[in-house]
């Protein structure tokens, strides 16, 4: 049993499936990504998950507590930072800092000692008395994040956290996202940005149209579509008709590129390199680069969703623009 | 969980955000203070403890309706109010904090008309106890008045259209302008569906002796109305919030 275990979950709003039969388990400090496009069904699972929305069918437990019947139990131990902050505008950054803590139930001196320390945490201490609606947007992101980790919560869901805002910023994040692992959080991480859950999730599932496509480390998301291996050399000149000389020779297939003296060659064995660099020098080319291809994360969610990753940022954009 | 640290701290966070603001504070003045010296003005000759249970209740039920409904579409419309539904509080909890600032608020409402009426009249046979407790479930079946209209509103101007619906027909079948036996008989069950009837009656009771029920069986029905709409906006909050 992982701390997190979702088994058939099914959301339907009339006619529209948003969560279609999905099921997944996340271990105790681990960081879960949930990556997928809009409308992919991210914040739906992220809500049910949290208590903000009912399942139509299936189960979540939480550190064996059943979500939708112990909501509230279930609710102490998590931090939730939904896609848009929702904190209180009018109020400053210590007092929203404090009030959520109440929410919880902490004490005045306990809320207010927490506070200062997550504010000097995410470097908001000078602006702690500044009114929230006066926040740029990585500014509220942070406070938002503090906000869900005031009472030091077991789980942290975070739905976009880095969308809309500043590249310090959202690196910042990311550090403390990788920090709080190594404190012993769980962390479940929805994000339509490829490279953000390749650099910090422990494990990723793919989801598009509500259903789950593939789930595993980058690793074995990565061997479940790579057959083969690849090279790329770039030479001195164009190999020419070399290349059906070279396909033979090492049986590989030879892909050549005219503009920058480059070619792949691509086999289901590995490409000995010496042997290859040898033949070229034989016959007066020089290689000035050489290097073994892996497909990258982007590749395998491409492959496995049919979906342009560029085409999932630029719809991203244009919500939030809207 | 301490649950009391957070209901206190909704309300004080309401009170601060929304009731203390000057501009709330201002019409929570003005408000009754204009209705009171309209009616004297209109009736120069009349006898100020007549006007005076209609003054109270009129200010109590438009300071609750108008700022709980307001305030929580603001909220929801911001996504702040999410924040509250996340937290690890009971859904009667939370339903009780938003409507205690507001009752509050109503309250402080009824003693504008009050603390006029005394530079007037001599308001000594009046049972305060009485009064108090017509004043506290007039604000708290108002409050929850206002909560149905604030889970029935998605915008915030869709809820002050909603209010008026309800509070100006509630102002004339309730008995404080046109007594209840002269309103035409279709109308008159309609008058006793409404809670502001009973605390008006209640109000009447203490303030003028012509009262048409018993003021124990008025606070027996406003309790009623009082778990009832508690209920319903619980009820609708939980089937319509958590979707």
């Amino acid at each position: 049993m992982g701390i997190i275990n979702v088994e058939n979950l099914k959301k339907t709003y009339g006619n529209v499936v948003a969560v279609n039969d999905i099921s997944f388990k996340i271990e105790k400090g681990e960081i879960f990504g949930f990556l997928g496009p809009n409308g992919a069904g991210k914040t739906s699972t992220i809500n049910m998950m949290t208590g903000l929305s009912r399942p139509t069918e299936g189960a979540i437990t939480v550190a064996d507590i059943d979500v939708v019947k112990q909501t509230k139990k279930a609710q102490a131990i998590m931090g939730i930072v939904p896609d848009e902050s929702n904190l209180y505008n009018e109020m400053d950054g210590f007092s929203n800092l404090c009030f959520c803590a109440a929410l919880y139930g902490m004490r005045k001196k306990e809320r207010e000692g927490k506070a200062y320390q997550l504010l000097e945490q995410f470097r908001l201490n000078d602006t702690g008395g500044r009114p929230f609606k006066a926040y740029s947007k990585g500014m509220r992101r942070k406070l938002t994040i503090a906000a869900a980790l005031i009472h030091s919560p077991q789980i942290l869901f975070l739905d976009e956290p880095t969308t809309g805002i500043d590249v310090e910023s959202a690196g910042q994040i990311r550090d403390l996202i990788v920090r709080l692992k190594a404190e012993g959080t769980t962390v479940f991480l929805t994000t339509h940005y490829i490279e953000e859950a390749e650099r910090i999730c422990d494990r990723i599932a793919f989801i598009a149209k509500g259903r789950i496509i593939a789930t595993g480390t980058v690793r074995q998301l990565m061997e479940s579509v790579s057959h083969g291996y690849a090279v790329r050399l770039v030479t001195d000149k164009c190999i020419g008709n070399l290349s059906v000389e070279l396909q033979n020779r090492f049986k590989v297939s030879v892909i050549t590129s005219q503009s920058d003296h480059s070619l792949v060659m691509q086999s289901e064995q590995r490409i000995p390199l010496f042997p290859v660099l040898k033949f070229l020098h034989d016959r007066k080319i020089e290689v000035h680069e050489a290097r073994e291809l892996h497909p990258s994360l982007e590749d395998v969610f491409v492959k496995l969703t049919g979906i342009e990753s560029c085409l999932m940022k630029k719809d991203k954009e244009k919500g939030d623009k809207r | 969980m301490k649950s009391w640290i957070a209901f206190w701290n909704i309300l004080r966070k309401d009170i601060k955000n929304y009731y203390l603001k000057p501009p709330n504070i201002s019409w929570g003045i003005i408000f009754p203070l204009s209705w009171s010296l309209m009616q004297f003005i209109r009736s120069p000759g009349a006898d100020m403890s007549e006007l005076l249970p209609g003054l109270i209740a009129m200010s109590v039920l438009f300071g609750t309706t108008s700022m709980l409904a307001v305030t929580i579409t603001f909220e929801r419309s911001g996504k702040s109010f999410e924040r509250l539904l996340l937290a690890p509080i009971s859904l009667s909890l939370l339903v009780l904090a938003k409507i205690a600032g507001t009752i509050l608020f109503g309250i402080f409402n009824a003693f504008v008309p009050i603390i006029l009426a005394s530079f007037f009249i001599d308001l000594h046979a009046i049972n305060w106890q009485v009064l108090l407790f017509a004043i506290l479930m007039i604000a708290i079946t108002s409050a929850l008045t206002g909560l149905l209209v604030a889970v029935s509103a998605e915008q915030v101007f869709e809820a002050q259209t909603l209010s008026n619906f309800f509070r100006f027909p509630m102002l004339f079948l309730c008995g404080l302008f046109i007594p209840i036996s002269s309103l035409p008989v279709f109308l008159r069950p309609v008058s006793f569906c409404l809670p502001l009837t009973y605390g008006t009656d209640i109000l009447k009771s203490t303030i003028t002796g012509d009262n048409m029920l018993s003021p124990l069986l008025s606070f027996g029905i406003l309790l009623i109305f009082a778990a009832i709409l508690f209920f319903i906006c619980r009820h609708i909050i939980n089937r319509k919030w958590i979707l």
